[in-house]
């Protein structure tokens, strides 16, 4: 891996009789490219250790002593040093390299996948021999066979480079396929029934330089010369840079695009194999409306019937027809593109007049964390002797790459982990301290660590293991990462912990949040009492008030009032922007109360969600495949969305929307396309300045908002008192998997069925005093709600502590949580058998 | 059933706490299950990365880089009759043959009563004992085919005591005093050796 300082001192080296310049300490291979010579590899990959497997990059290097053959990726650049890449030695040794890895490769190009796209296919016409003297039998194996889900090995086709395996051991750590047997019998395998069940399966398809591993959404489906490519971004929360590729205006293919500042290339199989939900057959591709028989409009129907884009036009220009502005509301938005986000909050809150907006559904950090807090950037944190304090959920979970950015750091760099999050996660081995407080007791914890001023015992943890973390944090450079850990626990335990944090010198932060593009909903000023470019609405109001007249005066209400007002029938038309606040929302019937009650609920999605379900007009909208924009990413981080394919149906940009009912309306956004936005934007966000949106096409990284404290951060002086734990009780952490039942998983066939069923894991501790057998279903409950789940015993929970994972099939632990508890206490009552 | 049994179990822990890593451990526990079981079992692996904290495909990708691990069931005594260079020369080929024919198995099968399998090997550093063969890693020097046919018969009756059943390899377990053990942790923590200390105050 090149670690490689970034000051380092320059060096001269010869490579091919050209006198060059090169970081000293530099990896061979990589200083070479870096002035234009390509080497042929096949094992060597930037972002993952140097294992000299292959021998394709063998060049001759004269260090003094004369020219010798050195394989270019386990060399590092020395003062002098003599290299040539193009000698006749050279020649020779390409060639029987390649026609060593021929022997056993079998020829079937043909039919194969990578055909086309195969670095040994390109490097053999290139530098290869043009037979072989190998008359004997090629190895066999079975093929394909299936790793996982999702990917095949094909080992007749695998070169033995250690790309796979090295990734899964060291850049992902779930080391569950290795190199099994020895010399001419050696395989990539598995253990048998043990399958390659990781997260991030699909990189090492995207990794092998042959059509060994193949994965299955793509299998047989093209032809790479028939690929069309665009350079885009994954609405997720970290913006993972991809390439998008498609033939036949159909999405085949996600990849990993190399991206210094995020991804690295890397993706998690979520997002890359998530394109097929949106060529679902499922897709929301026309608008539908309440209504009954014959197709016909009707209020009172009972389910969703089609409609015209004129005629669902209609009944929401209906719906706003003189209304006070107070009774209208918009929830939701994080999934839009910044452009779309600008132009929603434009007609909310410039035409129609209402405040009640927000993109949060009850599950996010407070605007004040996500704005207020001095923020770094991924690479601050990832510097080598910085700390890195983690008040977060398992990161492998809900934020892959950031898990693999963050592993890497701690690994190589010497960045210290101070690991705090509710239960251990797949970093806390790595971290340098690894503490799980107490649902609630976060904020006391890490006061102690921060002042030095440390108890015996606080929030379940010793006085020595918090004086350790002390002595890591202080004078080192802190990056905090920070996001709503567990909906068992509230807001305020986070807010003190981060009130204690602030005060240490050299620390920021980077908030993470749930849903794609929340950064840039608040930047776009869709939260209450937020105007775009982190303005306040008493602030800002002057230099938007010319383009957007009906600004109202006072701020409007969050998602949590807003639906309260709904369900007190204080609300008559609400827009719900890919939003499900049903299946979100952390008080589901509430959410359902307020839906029902509103008369008209107009949902934006792009598929028929359980909300969607709900509401009286529902209309198509286009993925962040098939249209343009930008996204905002958790660290401020603006890169393009580009349009690869069209949408299915009449689906739009929701942009487009919004800019049509607003012209319904009477009135002209504005915008007609992403550009138009930026040009209003521009002009009046301090923090966007400098931003070219035709320029973010062109570097990998975007551009970078780093203007913070316009939206102060509300510290929290009061203490939120331990609350003693009797010995029947436990308390409840509710987390969450890569794999649920979101929307986007659900419609990729290859995703769906990787998600789990509900269950309440607990400690082998706790599960012994319990007295029963694992999976037994037992009632859990908590102030008069109980729900019924079968439960599992996992020694990641710490003791005392329970954990229930969101969103999945089965017990809904939202039933358990109440509004006004900072963490929930719940007893497990293993005699009442559930009918589950 | 092929999970370490109870009393080997104990023995693996005593052999885990003889390394700082708990991982270092893996090749001598691989002993230790084919020492149960005179072969390596899935199960065995599972158990074994279970003890050792890694998966169990790293445990199968060491164990199937050493040949001596059989992942298959072999006789209550393996033979293994060396090919090398030496050997050869000196009728390797023929022992092999007669192997074949006297046991009525070929190499790599196991005789009916599930006494013998054999296999040629890669030369075991007995050059000048040529031709020889290893039972159960035991060397058997300079055989021929009436010796080959009298080291059966001996096996048959239980004449050899001196070789032990497949997958035995030590001759005596390592005992190492409690207080010398380095047990789970890391290698920084151990007290330096005296004789560094006495180097050091030479110096």
């Amino acid at each position: 891996m090149t670690d490689i300082d970034q000051d380092s001192e320059l060096i001269s080296v010869t490579i091919d009789g050209q006198e060059v310049n090169v970081k000293s300490g530099e990896v061979l291979i990589d200083a070479c490219e870096e002035v234009g010579v390509d080497i042929p590899r096949f094992c060597y990959h930037k972002r993952m250790s140097q294992v000299g497997m292959c021998r394709m990059c063998i060049v001759e290097v004269d260090t003094g002593r004369g020219p010798s053959l050195q394989p270019s990726c386990m060399m590092n650049v020395s003062e002098g040093m003599i290299v040539d890449t193009q000698s006749e030695a050279i020649k020779k040794v390409q060639d029987g390299v390649l026609e060593f890895l021929l022997l056993n490769h079998p020829l079937d190009c043909p039919v194969c996948d990578k055909g086309g796209e195969c670095p040994l296919q390109d490097q053999t016409m290139a530098f290869g021999p043009g037979e072989t003297r190998f008359v004997e039998e090629k190895r066999h194996f079975e093929k394909p066979i299936p790793i996982n889900d999702n990917v095949f090995l094909d080992r007749e086709r695998c070169i033995l480079c250690d790309r796979c395996t090295r990734f899964a051991d060291e850049v992902v750590g779930d080391p569950l396929i290795q190199f099994i047997d020895r010399g001419n019998s050696t395989q990539v395998n598995t253990f048998p029934e043990d399958p390659f069940a990781s997260y991030f399966s699909g990189n090492i398809v995207q990794l092998c330089p042959v059509g060994a591993l193949t994965a299955k959404p793509y299998r047989f489906k093209a032809r790479p010369w028939d690929l069309e490519e665009i350079e885009s971004t994954y609405p997720n929360p970290l913006g993972d840079r991809i390439v998008v590729q498609s033939s036949r205006d159909q999405v085949l293919r996600l990849q990993g695009l190399d991206s210094e500042a995020v991804n690295w290339g890397w993706l998690c199989d979520k997002d890359r194999f998530s394109f097929e939900a949106f060529q679902s057959e499922y897709r929301l591709d026309n608008p539908l409306v309440r209504g009954g028989g014959l197709n016909k409009a009707n209020k009172l129907g009972t389910g969703l019937v089609a409609a015209s884009w004129a005629g669902a036009m209609s009944i929401i220009t209906e719906s706003l027809d003189g209304v006070n502005p107070d009774r209208v509301a918009v929830i939701g938005g994080a999934r839009l593109t910044n452009e779309s986000q600008y132009a929603w909050a434009k007609l909310a809150k410039g035409f129609i007049g209402t405040d009640n907006v927000s993109a949060d559904l009850g599950d996010e950090l407070p605007p004040d964390i996500l704005l207020g807090l001095p923020r770094a950037t991924i690479a601050d944190a990832c510097q080598p002797n910085s700390t890195i304090v983690l008040l977060t959920s398992d990161l492998k979970e809900e934020y892959g790459t950031l898990y693999i950015r963050l592993r890497h750091a701690a690994k190589n760099l010497g960045v210290n982990i101070i690991d705090l999050s509710p239960v251990e996660t797949a970093l806390s081995s790595d971290a340098a301290v690894s503490l799980h407080p107490l649902p609630g007791e976060v904020g006391n914890v890490v006061e102690a660590l921060v002042t030095g001023d440390i108890p015996r015992e606080v929030g379940g943890i010793s006085g020595e293991e918090i004086s350790q973390a002390h002595h890591i944090i202080k004078d080192t450079n802190v990056v905090v990462f920070v996001s709503r850990s567990s909906m068992g626990q509230s807001v305020i335990p986070i807010s003190e912990a981060l009130t204690s944090l602030q005060q240490l010198d050299n620390c920021r932060f980077i908030p993470l949040v749930r849903r794609a593009n929340t950064m840039g909903a608040l930047d776009m000023g869709m939260a209450p009492g937020l105007l775009p470019g982190r303005n306040s609405l008493s602030s800002g109001s002057s230099a938007f008030s010319d383009i957007w007249p009906n600004l109202p005066s006072e701020p409007g209400a969050n998602t949590k009032q807003i639906l309260q007002k709904a369900a007190n029938g204080e609300i008559d038309t609400l827009f719900l922007l890919g939003a499900d606040p049903i299946t979100d929302y952390p008080d589901k019937s509430i959410a359902k109360a307020a839906l029902q009650k509103v008369n008209t609920v107009i949902a934006v999605d792009l598929f028929v969600t359980p909300s969607v379900y709900e509401s009286d007009v529902a209309l198509p909208a286009a993925s962040f495949l098939e249209a343009n924009g930008s996204h905002t990413n958790v660290e401020g981080r603006i890169t393009p969305i580009r349009q690869k394919v069209t949408a299915p149906g009449t689906a739009r940009p929701d942009w487009m929307i919004a800019a049509e009912i607003s012209h319904r309306l009477g009135h002209d956004l504005g915008i007609d396309s992403p550009e138009d936005v930026w040009e209003e934007i521009n002009s009046r966000s301090a923090v966007h300045e400098g931003l070219d949106y035709e320029q973010l096409a062109h570097d990998d990284n975007g551009h970078l908002i780093t203007a913070t404290g316009r939206i102060p951060f509300i510290p929290v002086t009061e203490r939120v008192e331990t609350r003693p734990i009797d010995s029947y009780a436990m308390r409840l952490i509710v987390g969450k998997r890569m794999f649920d039942q979101g929307i986007v998983t659900q419609m990729s066939p290859s995703l769906c069925s990787l998600a789990e069923q509900s269950q309440l894991r607990i400690n082998q501790y706790d599960f012994n005093r319990l007295g029963i057998q694992e999976g037994t279903q037992v009632e859990v409950s908590s102030g008069g709600k109980s729900i019924s789940i079968s439960v599992k015993v996992d020694n990641r929970v710490p003791r005392s502590s329970a954990l229930i994972y969101a969103n999945l099939e089965g017990a809904d632990p939202r039933e358990l949580l109440s509004d006004d508890e900072h963490s929930i206490d719940i007893r497990i009552d293993p005699t009442v058998k559930g009918t589950a | 059933m092929s999970r370490l049994n109870e009393e080997n179990l104990r023995l693996a822990r005593q052999i885990l706490s003889l390394y700082p890593k708990k991982k270092s451990a893996m090749i001598p526990l691989l002993h230790l299950s084919q020492e149960q079981n005179g072969m390596v079992t899935n199960e065995a692996m599972e158990h074994i990365a279970e003890l050792v904290e890694v998966t169990p495909a790293e445990v199968l990708g060491t164990c199937s880089f050493y040949e001596m691990f059989k992942r298959h069931p072999v006789g209550e005594y393996q033979i293994n009759i060396c090919h090398g260079i030496s050997c050869h020369l000196l009728g390797a080929e023929e022992v092999l043959e007669h192997a074949e024919e006297s046991l009525g198995v070929r190499e790599g099968e196991i005789t009916k009563d599930g006494k013998f399998s054999f296999e040629g090997v890669e030369c075991i550093a007995a050059c000048t004992e040529a031709p020889c063969l290893q039972v159960n890693y035991r060397y058997i020097n300079k055989v021929n085919l009436d010796a080959f046919n009298e080291l059966i018969t001996d096996l048959r009756n239980d004449q050899k005591a001196e070789i032990p059943k497949h997958g035995t390899l030590a001759k005596t377990r390592q005992k190492i005093p409690s207080e010398k053990l380095a047990g789970p942790s890391g290698v920084e923590d151990a007290t330096p050796p005296e004789w560094l200390q006495r180097n050091k105050e030479s110096q």
